[in-house]
């Protein structure tokens, strides 16, 4: 082996062993993660903590995947709420009216946002940046108002009332607080898996590319537009699972989770933990459901702490918590190779 | 074998390539020269799809790509580099390679198996070696020096292993060291890699003395077409472009 070659082993020994490794640590921390939450019961008999994690849980899943669009690829959705409202209304109505089986009502949600989220996507991701941004705002406010104005069906602005029926499964029972809790966190350990996975595949690094360079992309072969469009339709599937959670936790469906707002706190969450990492909006979600819990308690002005928050970590930190403490761990790495 | 035959693009106006037609054979090495505005660039757009010509036939090996999107011409063989270091900031240089050569094995949309893909390896180290960006792996891109953000460019097209690579200024913006290093790069990488290379450039002191072939384009027209020595004593090209201190010298 001449020193070259030698020197190229090494080079790519760490890489090599890298990609299957990388992907049994994400396992690996999944089911710690999982374990961790599901003994959480064990340990406290507090309702509240477990409906908190529940929350977390809805919105983890939702503020993620739109992390996929607007860090991965570069795609800043003002409407990616629209399938968290998607999700919800689905599997409640269709629990309401159908009365099938849970997963058989989850499988059909998924196959009603996927097709609407193809429609939409098809759309919007050919437009630039700020167009992109006001159309997928648009289709939320369009969604928004049919939910509103097609009362016989939704209910209007009351929102799916009378409760959505939870008729167990395979032995568990969703009615149960418990095992509402547990399918929470599975769903939760679940969909961050399933993204973390596509973040780093090889269409991960597609998305990459987009982002950074689309004309390049193109270059090297890519259909960029095929690409955004696949991202858009997989990221509404995990917006849609949060708001399924979400249905099922407050047992209805109701038009703020389909309002406009609710992509803004989808974008709050991603500002606050982080785009550049994989876990910055689920660090960003728990931050802002503690933020709203406790803010709320003591004043009735909540929105006003909430905006200066955002306006310390937008302008003063420019950048989310996570990104901070991925920054400041690279720069101590690099100081550490440096002597 | 790479033919433009008859080849057209108007800007309202303005003919940025008028009827143009050249035959650049397998292995060829050829420079575009022309003065600011001869539509060198446009030239190249329309060969490799960013833009749509007006008439007229792009023909690789016989197979007419005229009007075909970028993605589809790429696949035919035709790569380039940019003027501008047209690269992906935030990714590091092996990251890029892998991914380049992902896109070309068609696995650039797999999403169950993680990135990189085992038969990616071999075509991303050879290039990076190639251009000696080996040593510089882990750097992300956006960190890389000016010129080896150029070669991490050229890197970007070689490795979907091209008949042709059209390189638009590979020396744009560098010192005059720095210049000929990158001149010398490409030549090697012509004579090892047996592909058809078209370059445009401006430094008329690099172009006489490695293009066997020259091309000048003025006013999307061809001007002239020919060896070193032809282009340089060709009236016309002296008159439009060279003035007299380059006839100068070679007399």
């Amino acid at each position: 082996m001449t020193e070259l070659e030698a020197g190229r082993a090494q080079a790519l020994a760490p890489v090599r062993g890298g990609a299957a490794l990388q992907r049994y640590r994400d396992v690996l921390i999944a089911l710690v993660a999982f374990a961790v939450l599901a003994s959480l019961p064990l340990f406290t008999g507090s309702k509240a903590l477990l409906d908190f994690v529940i929350r977390c849980s809805a919105y983890g899943l939702f503020a993620t995947s739109l992390n996929l669009l607007v860090g991965y690829t570069g795609l800043t959705s003002f409407g990616h709420g629209m399938f968290f409202g998607l999700g919800a209304y689905g599997f409640g109505l269709i629990m309401q009216k159908l009365g099938v089986p849970i997963p058989v009502a989850v499988v059909a949600t998924l196959a009603i946002t996927a097709v609407i989220a193809a429609i939409i996507g098809a759309i919007c991701v050919r437009l630039k940046e700020i167009y992109f941004a006001f159309v997928t705002l648009a289709f939320q406010m369009l969604i928004h108002s049919t939910i509103l104005s097609w009362a016989s069906f939704t209910g209007g602005d009351q929102g799916l009332r009378g409760g959505i029926p939870r008729p167990a499964f395979l032995g568990i029972n969703l009615a149960n607080h418990i095992h509402l809790y547990i399918a929470s966190c599975a769903l939760l350990v679940l969909g961050l898996l399933a993204m973390r996975q596509i973040a780093q595949s090889p269409f991960g690094y597609t998305l990459r590319m987009i982002r950074d360079n689309a004309a390049r992309a193109s270059f090297l072969g890519i259909d960029v537009w095929r690409a955004k469009l696949t991202v858009f339709v997989l990221a509404a599937l995990f917006a849609s699972m949060g708001g399924m959670v979400m249905a099922l936790f407050v047992s209805g469906a109701y038009p703020e989770f389909a309002y406009w707002t609710i992509s803004g706190e989808a974008i709050f969450i991603n500002m606050l933990g982080g785009v550049s990492t994989f876990l910055g909006p689920m660090v960003g979600t728990v931050l802002l459901l503690l933020l709203n819990d406790t803010v709320t308690r003591f004043t009735e002005y909540h929105g006003i702490v909430l905006g200066v928050v955002i306006l310390f970590f937008a302008l003063g930190l420019r950048k989310g918590l996570l990104d901070f403490v991925a920054e400041w761990f690279s720069q101590r790495r690099d100081a550490g190779e440096g002597r | 074998m790479l033919e433009i035959r008859n080849l057209a693009k108007s800007f309202g106006g303005v003919k940025a390539t008028n009827d143009v037609s050249l035959d650049f054979p397998d292995g060829s090495l050829t420079a575009v020269i022309g003065p600011n505005g001869a539509g060198k660039s446009t030239f190249f757009n329309l060969i490799t799809g960013a833009l749509r010509p007006d008439s007229g036939q792009v023909l690789l090996d016989d197979v007419d790509l005229a009007g075909r999107s970028p993605p589809e011409i790429v696949r035919h063989g035709i790569g380039r580099a940019f003027q501008v270091a047209s690269i992906f900031k935030s990714l590091t240089v092996q990251e890029t390679m892998l991914a380049a050569v992902s896109a070309d094995q068609r696995t650039s949309a797999v999403l169950h198996k993680r990135f990189p893909l085992p038969e990616t390896r071999d075509r991303a180290e050879h290039v990076m070696e190639l251009l000696g960006l080996a040593g510089k792996r882990h750097r992300t891109a956006a960190t890389l020096s000016h010129g080896d953000q150029k070669l991490l460019d050229i890197a970007l097209a070689l490795v979907l292993e091209p008949k042709v690579l059209l390189l638009d200024e590979p020396t744009a913006g560098m010192g005059p060291e720095e210049r000929w290093r990158m001149i010398d790069k490409v030549r090697e990488l012509w004579e090892t890699q047996k592909i058809t290379v078209v370059f445009i450039e401006h430094d008329m002191d690099i172009v006489f003395k490695i293009a066997p072939k020259i091309v000048v384009l003025c006013y999307g027209r061809i001007l002239a077409t020919g060896t070193p020595d032809e282009i340089r004593n060709n009236s016309a090209v002296i008159d439009a472009y060279l003035g007299t201190d380059h006839a100068g010298a070679a007399a």
